[in-house]
């Protein structure tokens, strides 16, 4: 553990901590940078869809984690960015650097409309709200056929910018490091979130709206801007996701999604930027590790790999469950917990991060 | 006669998403934890009575596979509660959600491996058997799904009433801290309510099973059933079943005089307008927090 | 005028009558407190006050205009900062992080800013800081600074709300039961501070407290309340001698011992 001596208010408010902290975060986005040199085009691929649902997460958990609101609705606005994504392209001939922004502002704007009649709702109310959303939002896909292809989807055509294409076929590499931009862009975003008055006020009315208001924090004002914020940084990843399938339908973001965009952000750890990745890397490394081992069974008992339907969504609900008794704080808690026993050998000790009890907090009157 | 063919349907669906409902109901008002996997305890009730009566597996009585299957399923709600949500107390409503969910999912697998994915329908001695009033053709499976309905809200209703049992689970979900200093074992009391939805649940499921098919995503009507438990009112068990009869009701009426692909987006229409205008339900039983 | 001023106030619950037609001032620079039995209306008059609560009658006047038109997230913008009888702060953000949401009415960039973060944003945060610093200062607050609250002993839990509301820069500070709970020593501190609140910083201090020897060290007025009617207003002296007080506070022999004394 690293002792800081603070001398001046910058101090608190710069991004990083010390500069070792910032020698190994610089270092880490030098590795992504330098990723397709290591690794085969396939895994490329597959990196890329960990960073674009890292940025759906990342949005869910200003929501979420930040803010204490639960959604289980995201996917609709990962749908209202991808598709207005490729409208604004496609019907109004909108270059990318222009429809992109915009389809993350139109996921916003339904965010925040979304948010005027709901954020009086509470806890478990607001997530059966945003849970009907999202079934809604699924069918209405399918009714506004004349604008969205219905049943047989948008075809999403090649990113470009200034020129340049950028497909996920033709040059994974350079799609690649454009989500990368676009990832480290949002991670900025939500730094500057967390250090700035605004993720103050979300933090203020996740722990009590009571005390919020008495501190002059308008609460449903806040929360509209939580879900706006949210809306937005999930749609942005919407719109990649739709440019990275190349072809998406209403069933490319139906409840599943929503649910597991939520069930991933609290794998990962709820509150913190890494726990965004961690769940993505979960989410997209799970489906490749179950058929990498169904391959090896197979090939171990000679019984030619066998498929059993369900078993991913299975093996993710075991591993959460797992994660919410004995892990709450996700993946990136137990990653903090590691990396202090090393920096304190040989002088952990297992309560450090003893859970503080909370007891329950009811909305009712007792 | 249509339209009374069409309520009488409706009246069964709705019967089937009250009852989900009422589970969801039950747990709510004594932990105030939200099962989002009743529609899959509901399924895999369905499942279990499946596994033990229809002829391609078990192929015993259906009377015994019913009551087998009810009680495997109030003892895996107590257990569940006993081993899993005991040791959530004190934490966050919203995690209670996510682990029921993924509860949901484990279910779902479960279900799928065991008896496959294929639509399956409940070998029951009431299943195809018609009644002629007249012109009116109604399904005996239909009517059925009524009666018992009708039936097991009456038994409930006696059990809260009359029962020590029940009037302690009505103590303990009013007021915890009074319950337990009355000497109410509180905790037991929480997983008896969880077997007792695990019932509620596996009646819900074989009667959904004996009047249709059920497959391993047949756990997804929860959702309606969430709706109609907001409908009625989140605390309120008669709320439960009445916005229930309101879904059920609403969804074979849309279906007939809506163009194709609005009529199911109904219940959630009305879920969400519900939540804004009047968000906790039309027989309303929660107060606000005090400051 | 006053600086803040209830007139003829009345709140119900259902049947209940809370609140009942009560009237009072409270002056600039003094600290006024208010006693009495549980339940006797104090810490609803606070909700009023701070605008949870509507009154079904009456007025309330700060600085000399009304508030009741005013939302909750209103009152503190206005200069009026409260504490909580059972304490809310934010749990999972440290001491600082509390006292920083004390400066939100005071914030001048809005959430576009705050997400680019413009220099504007910076040095507005360099301010914030340094006002958050004083407090902190204040309260001897230094040794739990990055601490998160989560895992603070009450004591401390106590002060960080007291700075919290300081934060807001208030010129009228509502404390619920600032010493409810606390030791003797952790009481002398509260004593200490509301008086250096009072004279150093000039701000007006309303508090609701059961402790009569804390109330009788600082406050300048006491009113008494019982079934939320006034009983008394006056010197701790006078109030604490009122016959009437002593009866709602004892009951009394012709009277059968209500059970509410605290």
């Amino acid at each position: 553990m690293r002792i800081v001596f603070k001398t001046s208010y910058d101090a608190d408010i710069r991004l990083f901590k010390h500069n070792a902290q910032a020698f190994w975060y610089l270092l880490l986005f030098a590795i992504a940078i330098l990723l397709p040199f290591i690794v085969s085009e396939f895994l490329i691929g597959e990196a890329t869809l960990v960073l674009i649902w890292a940025i759906c997460g990342m949005g869910l958990m200003i929501l979420v984690g930040q803010t204490g609101q639960a959604s289980l609705g995201h996917a609709a606005f990962m749908a209202v960015g991808a598709y207005s994504n490729v409208i604004y392209q496609e019907n109004f001939s909108l270059p990318f650097v222009i429809s992109f922004p915009l389809s993350g502002l139109t996921a916003g704007v339904a965010g925040a409309l979304v948010a005027l009649p709901t954020t009086r709702l509470h806890g478990i109310y607001l997530a059966i709200a945003t849970l009907a959303i999202s079934v809604l939002t699924e069918d209405l896909i399918v009714i506004l056929e004349p604008i969205t292809g219905g049943i047989t989807g948008l075809f999403a055509p090649d990113v470009q910018i200034f020129g340049f294409t950028f497909n996920r076929y033709g040059n994974p590499v350079e799609l690649y490091w454009l989500v990368l931009g676009i990832t480290f862009i949002v991670v900025y975003a939500y730094r500057n979130i967390l250090r700035s008055p605004i993720g103050r006020a979300f933090a203020a009315v996740r722990d009590s709206e009571v005390s919020a208001k008495a501190m002059g924090v308008n609460v449903a004002r806040t929360k509209m801007v939580a879900f706006a914020v949210s809306c937005t940084i999930t749609g942005l990843g919407g719109a990649l996701m739709g440019h990275f399938a190349t072809v998406f339908t209403h069933e490319t973001f139906n409840l599943i999604i929503s649910i597991t965009l939520l069930l991933m952000i609290v794998v990962g750890g709820l509150g913190s930027i890494h726990g965004a990745f961690f769940g993505a890397i979960v989410v997209v490394l799970l489906p490749l590790l179950i058929s990498v081992s169904r391959d090896a069974i197979g090939a171990y008992t000679g019984s030619g790999s066998i498929t059993i339907p369900g078993l991913e969504s299975g093996i993710f609900g075991a591993l959460l469950i797992g994660f919410i008794l004995f892990e709450p704080m996700g993946i990136y808690g137990r990653w903090l917990k590691i990396r202090t026993y090393f920096e304190l050998f040989p002088f952990y000790r297992k309560d450090m991060f003893r859970r503080q009890k909370s007891y329950l907090k009811t909305e009712r009157t007792q | 006669m249509d339209i009374l063919q069409l309520i009488v349907s409706g009246l069964a669906n709705g019967c089937v998403y009250g009852l989900i409902a009422l589970g969801f109901v039950l747990i709510y008002k004594a932990t105030e934890a939200v099962n989002f996997a009743q529609g899959d305890f509901m399924m895999l009730g369905a499942f279990i009575t499946l596994g033990f009566t229809n002829a391609d597996y078990m192929d015993l009585p259906f009377w015994l596979s019913v009551c087998l299957a009810i009680s495997i399923m109030g003892v895996l709600g107590y257990l569940l509660d006993l081993i899993v949500l005991r040791r959530m107390f004190g934490q966050s409503q919203v995690a209670v959600v996510i682990l029921t969910i993924a509860l949901g999912f484990v279910i779902r697998f479960i279900a799928g491996a065991i008896w496959g994915h294929e639509p399956q329908s409940l070998e029951s001695p009431i299943a195809s058997i018609e009644l002629r009033f007249g012109g009116l053709v109604l399904g005996m499976d239909e009517v059925w799904v009524i009666i018992v309905t009708v039936l097991l809200t009456g038994l409930l209703y006696l059990f809260f009433a009359r029962t020590k049992l029940g009037v302690a689970m009505q103590a303990s979900s009013q007021n915890q801290l009074a319950a337990y200093y009355m000497g109410i074992p509180v905790k037991r009391v929480h997983s008896m309510i969880w077997g007792l939805s695990g019932i509620v649940a596996a009646i819900a499921g074989i009667l959904f099973a004996s009047k249709g098919t059920i497959d391993p995503t047949a756990g997804l009507l929860g959702i309606k059933a969430f709706a109609a438990a907001v409908i009625g009112g989140f605390g309120s068990l008669p709320g439960a079943l009445l916005g229930g009869i309101i879904v059920g009701l609403v969804e074979p009426f849309a279906a007939r005089y809506m163009p194709a692909g609005y009529s199911q987006i109904f219940p959630y229409l009305i879920l969400v307008v519900m939540l804004i205008v009047r968000p906790h339900g039309i027989l309303s039983q929660i107060q606000t927090k005090k400051v | 005028m006053s600086l803040l001023e209830l007139k003829n106030v009345t709140l119900r619950f259902g049947g209940l009558v809370a609140v009942n037609d009560v009237s009072f001032n409270v002056e600039e620079g003094e600290v006024f407190a208010l006693v009495g039995p549980n339940g006797a209306g104090k810490s609803t008059i606070f909700n009023m006050i701070s605008r949870f609560y509507t009154p079904a009658e009456g007025d309330i006047y700060f600085e000399g205009k009304s508030i009741l038109d005013r939302e909750p997230h209103d009152i503190p913008s206005l200069g009026i900062a409260r504490t909580f009888q059972n304490i809310e702060l934010f749990e999972q953000a440290s001491v600082l992080q509390n006292l920083l949401v004390g400066r939100h009415t005071h914030r001048r960039s809005n959430f576009l800013t705050d997400i680019i973060f413009t220099p504007f944003v910076r040095n507005e945060e360099r301010a914030q800081r340094e006002a958050v610093e004083h407090v902190i200062d204040f309260l001897d607050l230094q040794p739990y600074r990055e601490k998160m609250i989560a895992g603070l002993p009450y004591g401390v839990r106590k002060v960080v709300e007291m700075g919290r509301a300081l934060a807001i820069k208030p010129k009228l500070l509502l404390l619920d039961e600032p010493a409810s709970g606390l030791s003797v020593e952790e009481t002398r501190d509260v004593a200490f501070w509301i008086e250096d609140i009072k004279k150093v910083m000039g701000i007006t201090v309303l508090m609701v407290e059961h402790d009569m020897h804390l109330v009788s060290a600082v406050s300048d007025r006491v009113m008494a309340l019982a079934d939320g009617r006034m009983l008394a207003i006056g010197s701790p002296q006078k109030v604490q001698n009122d016959p009437a007080v002593i009866e709602a506070y004892l009951g009394s022999d012709h009277m059968s011992g209500d059970g509410e004394a605290a």
